[in-house]
């Protein structure tokens, strides 16, 4: 699997890029108002104040008179601080006002001004121009009236709007940006939750996810419950298959032995008998493999639901040696016993951790030499060691942690037959109950040490 | 760092009259000179040089090595001189609001911002073109030996009341500004005639009884303090006030329907070379209040928003385009035939 682009990533990206479109269509449309509204009340106070002039003309004997109006020129500064220029004009003749101030170019009508734009004396000004006849109906004049005004006080509004609109504009943005992140953040969060309780899982958990599932997860989390679902099934059939094959061996196996048996007692020849100890001895090791291969799938069983009842230490290691001492004596080997001083009591499976310690002392007589001796050991402080330690050959030089490995085994297991399943089966037992194997080699000196470390409760 | 003051040695080089060479017409002129020049400020004034060398001088003690050449012309010679004959000055200080605020409109002033600027009253202040410096307000004095403490009038009402009620007593006997002369003059009368309609009727009265036309506030004073007034209607507050001093025989009365108060102005113009002094010398100005002693020694008040809180008739002449109205040629050209009808009655 390749990680490709993160789905938050993503969602963030398009909601903050969503979220600046939007910042700056307001932005836009703000300052486009802005100056709009402002431009329109600079216009009105210009048509207001040229109206007035143009009703202030008057057709007298000796010609046209004009009588400026005071406000006409003093409305124009109230509200700001700009120059004002005006012209009065007759067929393009200045009556009164600024000479070079341009006429409109195109000749406003009756009752309707007309707005224009242009640079005079060095500055950008805003100019509105309105007509008025005036005369004798047989000598119509008409008037030109030119107001014209500096636009620094509109440029100081549109500035003011415009840093307004950029300043909540740019907040809005942030805004939307911070709840952009935890948007995205809470809409991925099942799917955080449901990936941390899945990785959380122990390496055999493959119970079905139930955790509360976004609908659009759904799909996936169903897949993955069904794959685990057919993956514990198909596992649960390799246990059956290995259980049910054993047992089909062992019970022929048994015959076979009790035939071999008989015929040993009835041979003479000693190469015959010789032959047939041998046989005995193959099929005593399949056996004992078959039993290990049973064991091993009980415990497989046993320890994905395990029950917890107070299990006697000191009575379980009695009853373990006294039932492999049999064995035991074969090899002449001594089992010494050195079980804690107080009763030990732990919660757990009685039978598995019978099999766990009944796997690794059957594994310390089988690699222990004639006439050794083995030491079963329990010992209770911070927590609870069950320890078996022999003088045989130990385990050569293999990484330690491999051992628990199933059909892994020692290194110089040369001539001794075995499957490798005992300290698996040990292994699986410690960990079903919290606790863990301990392999080492025998601190005395020759020999090897394995201890099943409970915690104690 | 060592501190080194060298008391600024003032020579008065000499008063020099107008060259032939200007089209405006030069009243007098004065060259400050500093020791140790570094740099000349060249001032176009309307103030009168005895008005105003306290104020260089104090500036130039704080400014060493700065020497002042000072011009002193009429309201329209000003004008003139920078408007159309485009002459060279670092600074243009004028008492006609109205020239100044057309100098500042049309574009001839440099904008100026400073921390003493921005402490200035809004009326005072125009488009940081336009500094206010003075208040002035435009008054009437009235000779002593005409009038006793009761009957002085108060107000424009009372004023044209009194002259009505006794016209042979004061026959050739009341002055007045010729507004065709003097730009204070016509400045103050079409303020007058925008506040009150009391002021056509004022000059209706005054036409009758042959009212004596002046150029100049200092005359008028002198002419009332002397006794050849009676009264003498729209003097500048500020020359009265101080001529009271020297000269007793007269009052003051500020108008209690309203009075003028017109703002002397200092503008940088666009052609000045030494902008640098001249931003010193505008921010000099208009922290005169901070200066009593300069106030007392010109008799330039200075500016101070209290004196309106104090007295409400007092208004002080805004800035603006309005002030552009009177100086339109056929608005000038209308006020001044209706002045001349009501007053100069042939």
């Amino acid at each position: 699997m390749k990680a490709h682009r993160s789905i938050r990533r993503r969602l963030f990206f398009q909601l903050a890029g969503v979220a600046a479109l939007l910042s700056l269509a307001f932005f836009l449309v703000v300052r486009e108002l802005a100056e709009q509204a402002a431009e329109a009340s600079q216009d009105d106070i210009l048509a207001a104040s040229a109206t007035s002039i143009a009703d202030s003309l008057n057709s007298e004997t000796d010609g046209i008179t004009l009588d400026l109006p005071y406000s006409a020129l003093s409305m124009l500064g109230t509200i700001n601080e700009d120059r004002v220029f005006y012209r009065v004009a007759a067929n393009d003749k200045t009556l009164t006002g600024y000479d070079d101030l341009p006429s409109p170019r195109n000749s406003p009508q009756l009752g309707t001004p007309v707005y224009t734009t242009y640079s005079y004396r060095g500055e950008v000004v805003r100019a509105v121009s309105v007509v008025r006849s005036i005369g004798p109906a047989t000598d119509i004049t008409e008037i030109v009236v030119t107001v014209a005004q500096t636009r620094s006080g509109f440029v100081a509004i549109t500035q003011r709007i415009t840093a307004t609109a950029t300043g909540i504009g740019l907040g809005f943005f942030l805004l939307a940006t911070a709840l952009s992140l935890l948007a995205s953040n809470s809409a991925l969060a099942p799917i955080a939750r449901i990936a941390d309780s899945v990785a959380r899982r122990g390496p055999k958990e493959l119970r079905a996810v139930v955790a509360e599932t976004p609908t659009e997860i759904v799909p996936l989390v169903v897949a993955l419950n069904s794959f685990m679902a057919r993956l514990r099934a198909s596992l649960l059939q390799t246990e059956d298959f290995i259980a049910e094959a054993a047992h089909r061996v062992r019970t022929p196996l048994a015959t076979v032995r009790a035939q071999a048996e008989v015929t040993y007692r009835k041979l003479n020849k000693p190469e015959h008998k010789k032959a047939i100890r041998e046989m005995i001895g193959a099929i005593d090791e399949s056996s004992r493999s078959a039993g290990q291969m049973l064991d091993h799938a009980m415990v497989t069983f046993r320890a994905d639901s395990l029950t917890r009842v107070d299990v006697d230490l000191n009575s379980l290691m009695a009853e373990v040696c006294d039932r492999l001492r049999p064995t035991a004596d074969l090899k002449d080997i001594t089992i010494r016993q050195f079980p804690a001083e107080a009763p030990v009591l732990i919660k757990g499976d009685r039978i598995l951790i019978q099999a766990a310690l009944q796997n690794i002392l059957d594994n310390a007589i089988k690699y222990s030499f004639d006439d050794g001796e083995i030491a079963v050991k329990i010992e209770a402080d911070t927590q609870i060691r069950l320890s078996v330690s022999d003088l045989g050959r130990g385990f050569g030089d293999i990484d330690l942690e491999q051992l628990t490995t199933r059909f892994v085994r020692g290194a110089n297991v040369e001539g001794i037959v075995g499957s490798g399943l005992g300290l698996t089966i040990a292994d699986e037992v410690a960990t079903a109950h919290d606790g863990r194997l301990e392999i080492i080699q025998n601190p005395e000196g020759v020999g090897a040490c394995v201890s099943i470390i409970f915690p104690r409760i | 760092m060592r501190f080194h003051y060298f008391p600024t040695h003032l020579i008065l080089v000499c008063a020099v009259w107008a060259g032939a060479a200007s089209g405006f017409e030069i009243e007098d002129r004065q060259i400050f000179t500093a020791d140790q020049e570094r740099a000349v400020l060249k001032i176009i004034s309307t103030a009168d040089l005895d008005v105003f060398t306290p104020i260089v001088q104090a500036f130039q003690r704080e400014n060493p090595g700065l020497s002042v050449d000072y011009t002193v012309v009429g309201t329209s010679d000003l004008m003139q001189a920078i408007y159309e004959e485009g002459e060279v000055f670092d600074l243009a200080i004028s008492s006609a609001m109205d020239l100044q605020t057309k100098l500042a409109n049309d574009g001839f002033a440099q904008t100026y911002f400073s921390p003493a600027s921005a402490k200035l009253p809004e009326w005072a202040i125009w488009r940081d073109q336009l500094f206010g410096f003075t208040q002035e307000a435009a008054v009437l004095i009235v000779s002593e030996s005409f009038f006793e403490e009761s009957v002085i009038p108060s107000n424009r009402d009372e004023l044209i009341a009194t002259l009505r009620a006794n016209p042979a007593r004061f026959q050739g006997r009341i002055g007045t500004y010729d507004i065709r002369r003097s730009g204070f003059g016509y400045l103050i009368a079409t303020q007058d005639s925008r506040n009150s309609e009391a002021y056509w009727r004022l000059m209706e009265v005054m036409g009758r009884l042959d009212a004596q036309l002046y150029c100049c506030s200092s005359d008028m004073i002198e002419d009332v303090a002397s006794g050849r007034l009676a009264l003498a209607y729209n003097v500048l507050g500020s020359y009265a006030a101080s001529q009271l001093e020297a000269t007793a025989g007269f009052r003051i009365v500020e108008m209690s329907d309203f009075t003028n108060v017109m703002l002397r102005t200092a503008l940088i113009p666009v052609g000045a070379e030494n902008v640098e002094e001249a931003q010193g010398m505008i921010d000099f100005l208009i922290t005169l209040n901070e200066r009593p002693e300069l106030v007392g020694a010109s008799g330039l008040p200075a500016i101070e928003p209290s004196t309106f809180q104090a007295n409400t008739a007092l208004r002080p002449i805004r800035f603006g385009p309005g002030l552009l109205v009177f100086l339109d040629q056929l608005k000038r050209r209308n006020f001044l035939r209706s002045w001349e009808s009501s007053l100069v009655q042939e």
